[in-house]
């Protein structure tokens, strides 16, 4: 036990240090955007983002990763936000907590390889367009300086690692922008204009909100989506951080850790936040591994905003947008555009109804159910096209022999029948399933009918061949080895 | 089956750990293996690029340049250890020992060991001691207390030098671990046959009890048995007696009474893994 706390604190001090900082600096921007998507003051954003990634440094399961305010759990909030108010989002932001511990309990975290590639890649680039779509109202009717002032931030972000890979680009861009904004005086808005900025450290206060039956009514289907968005992001990050550092890691722990920092930062006045892809990716390429990088980050993040709001506060409108437009660029998976000919049409297909859905509802978990769902209906599908049916004659004509080959189950039903000739006149039909396997009530239902109406023609049935798990299902479901099969088939008349 | 598991890193101990490890085989009638194992340290990160931006497919070009990395360390480390390995397999089959094997391994040496636990039936690994030339000289073994700690098999920690043992002893302290180290050796081949002294800090009639007991039980197996007292600080008499009477090997039993102990291993086992000039079979 000492070993693996010593490994998971301990064991890359300058590296999670160094990394914590950069990813600091990096969150700040972002906590001001998602707190200005979700409609709350940026202090919400920024007290969530500290208390987010302080707590998960203890709780989670992902060493490595970084937690705080984001972008996917603020478009959930905005209407909440809109028509009830800032406490109920901190008694949401309890309750997703709550959910999620819950859900961490119950192992919920292995309903994850439901969620196919695709649907996961579609999540991320909705997300990044989402992102990216919230950053448009500061860009438009705005006067030509804001342009040009987002395309200069931009031009620093991606140009000035070229030069050294010692500083930080969007930190070095923000730092810019405000000295000009503010040297030359120019009417532009300002981070100050967009709300409250944290001016103390935060406090532990109880969300005021009546404890009753309508406020749950209100809060809980919030809080579940949001636990839902909150855990499929975690659980996503904590696999690509997985692949990037080579490591495993207890996605059970990540569930519950994810659940008490929730909690943790609704008492403090912080709205929902969960796991962050890009911020993860940044810190990893700054060479954090260790939960030291993320408990420094939230740190370092506080003493920030709280020492330096003043000047937080004349940080140009313009400086976020550019950071945010490099989030939301590195965020898209830019190789799945290139991919949609490769891929089957069918993954396509998931990626982009996963996209276009979350676009068109600002839901990233209703994009994500209906592509695990395309996903499913897809894989039926295609399974239930292994499935052959064919046939021959034996003893001079009068017995038929049929050999059953796949899968029968409620997609391949219709395919099981069709494959069956009724109107032959023949003795005894032989029905060979040894090379099958029933799946559901479905496909015994299939089976009844062909038998009953083989009997119907006065044609007797064998069955040989079915396997165990077959059998039982037969046994318990099936009529046409009862005494009374027709009867009930047809309903008992 | 029961192996003997030579631990190789390519330090300077591991040529004494091949020699003892091909001993041991041979007594003990075991097939002996040699470990090698390649720990990358995932946990310390190998590149840091503080420029805090994310390009277009950030994602893969960082998993892509991290693999890279990983793959090139690997592949020093992976020809590195089968040097090692062969070299060691060689020295054992010259020494006689039928088909030595090799392995290697990912990941730290006691999560690899544990991982075999199941097969093991002796892991032969190399220590530091106290040069007598030297006396202030630190010397650690950090890795060996680890290993101890974790594994719950019997781990021989060789000495700087190879010398085949003609003779040992056991330090017993009259406990009931102590006594379960008596009846381990007793009942073991790897020491069969070999004179053994069996040697008690603090004098005393339950002491004197005790080592009339250990002498049963050894001279029951055949074994040669003198039996010794000495006073003092045991850390110290134990080593003293070990170099008056020219001894080739220590038995030590690491058993824990309480849980915690049993996480910890004594003190007094760890101070004679430092100083000890022979080497040490630590029975748990």
């Amino acid at each position: 036990m000492f070993q693996t706390i010593r490994k998971d604190w301990f064991s890359n001090i300058r590296g999670d240090t160094l990394a914590g900082l950069v990813v600091a600096l990096a969150l700040i921007p972002e906590a001001i955007a998602f707190s200005i998507i979700a409609g709350v003051d940026p202090k919400v954003g920024l007290y969530a983002s500290f208390s987010m990634a302080v707590v998960i440094a203890f709780t989670g399961g992902r060493p490595g990763m970084i937690s705080a305010a984001t972008g996917a759990m603020a478009l959930l909030m905005v209407t909440l936000v809109k028509e009830h108010g800032l406490q109920y989002l901190l008694a949401a932001t309890v309750l997703t907590g709550v959910l999620q511990i819950a859900a961490g309990m119950l192992r919920l975290d292995l309903l994850m390889r439901f969620v196919s590639r695709s649907v996961v890649t579609g999540f991320v680039n909705a997300l990044a367009i989402l992102i990216f779509m919230a950053q448009l109202p500061e860009l438009t009717n705005v006067t030509w300086v804001v342009y040009a002032m987002t395309a200069g931030g931009l031009a620093i972000i991606y140009l000035l690692p070229m030069v050294t890979k010692s500083i930080p680009s969007p930190l070095v861009t923000i730092v810019v922008l405000t000295a000009i904004a503010m040297w030359l005086n120019l009417d532009v808005r300002t981070v100050g204009d967009m709300g409250e900025l944290p001016d103390s450290l935060p406090m532990f206060l109880i969300p005021d909100i009546p404890l009753n039956f309508e406020t749950l009514a209100i809060i809980f289907p919030y809080s579940l989506t949001l636990m839902v968005v909150g855990l499929l992001e975690s659980l996503m990050t904590a696999t690509i951080v997985d692949d990037l550092t080579d490591t495993n890691s207890d996605k059970r722990r990540e569930c519950i850790g994810q659940g008490t920092a929730n909690i943790a930062t609704g008492f403090i006045g912080g709205m929902a936040g969960c796991a962050m892809i890009g911020q993860s990716v940044i810190n990893i390429k700054s060479g954090g591994r260790g939960r030291l990088s993320c408990l420094l980050a939230g740190a370092f993040l506080l003493i920030m905003v709280v020492f330096l709001d003043e000047w937080v506060a004349q940080i140009p409108m313009a400086a976020l947008v550019a950071v945010m437009i490099m989030v939301s660029i590195g965020t898209f998976d830019w190789s799945s555009i290139r991919k949609l000919r490769e891929h089957p049409p069918s993954s396509s297909i998931v990626m982009i109804a996963t996209v276009v859905v979350v676009v068109a509802t600002h839901d990233l978990a209703r994009g994500v159910l209906v592509g695990v769902l395309l996903s499913g209906i897809f894989f039926a599908h295609k399974v239930g096209r292994v499935l052959r049916v064919t046939s021959r004659t034996d003893d001079h004509g009068r017995v038929r022999h049929y050999q059953i080959t796949g899968e029968v189950f409620f997609a391949s039903a219709g395919t099981f029948m069709a494959g069956f000739d009724f109107k032959e006149v023949i003795e005894r039909v032989r029905i060979d399933v040894s090379r099958a396997h029933f799946w559901d009530i479905t496909a015994i239902d299939a089976l009844d009918r062909a038998v009953i109406k083989f009997r119907r023609e006065a044609t007797e049935v064998e069955i040989i061949g079915l396997d165990e798990a077959s059998r039982t299902l037969v046994d318990r479901f099936a009529i046409h080895d009862k005494p009374d099969a027709v009867e009930r088939l047809m309903g008992g008349h | 089956m029961n192996k003997v598991i030579g631990c190789i890193d390519g330090t300077e101990t591991s040529a004494t750990v091949c020699e003892y490890a091909a001993w041991s085989a041979q007594r003990m009638g075991a097939p002996l293996e040699f470990l090698h194992v390649i720990d990358r340290h995932q946990e310390v990160a190998p590149v840091s690029d503080f420029s805090g931006n994310l390009k277009v497919g950030a994602q893969e070009e960082l998993l892509q340049q991290l693999a890279e990395l990983d793959a090139q360390r690997s592949k020093l480390a992976q020809e590195h250890g089968r040097i090692l390995i062969d070299a060691a397999r060689s020295r054992a089959s010259e020494l006689g020992v039928k088909a030595p094997e090799g392995r290697q391994r990912h990941g730290t040496l006691v999560e690899t060991l544990g991982e075999m636990e199941e097969d093991t039936r002796l892991v032969v690994l190399g220590r530091r001691h106290v040069d007598p030339a030297a006396p202030d000289q630190p010397v650690q073994n950090h890795r060996l207390e680890r290993v101890i700690r974790a594994i719950h098999k019997p781990i021989l920690a060789t000495a700087a030098h190879y010398k085949t043992p003609e003779r040992f002893m056991i330090a017993f302290d009259g406990s009931p671990t102590g006594r379960k180290t008596v009846e381990r050796v007793a009942a073991s081949p790897l020491l069969v046959g070999l004179p053994v002294h069996v040697v008690t800090v603090g004098s005393g009639a339950s002491a004197d009890d005790a080592l009339g007991w250990a002498r049963t039980e050894l001279e029951a197996r055949g074994f040669d048995v003198t039996t010794a007292t000495r006073d003092g600080d045991a850390e110290r008499a134990l080593g003293d007696y070990a170099t008056e009477h020219a001894m080739d090997l220590v038995v030590i039993g690491a058993y824990g009474h309480s849980r915690i102990r049993h996480l910890m291993i004594g003190s007094t086992t760890t101070t004679l893994l430092r100083t000890l000039p022979v080497p040490v079979l630590v029975l748990r």
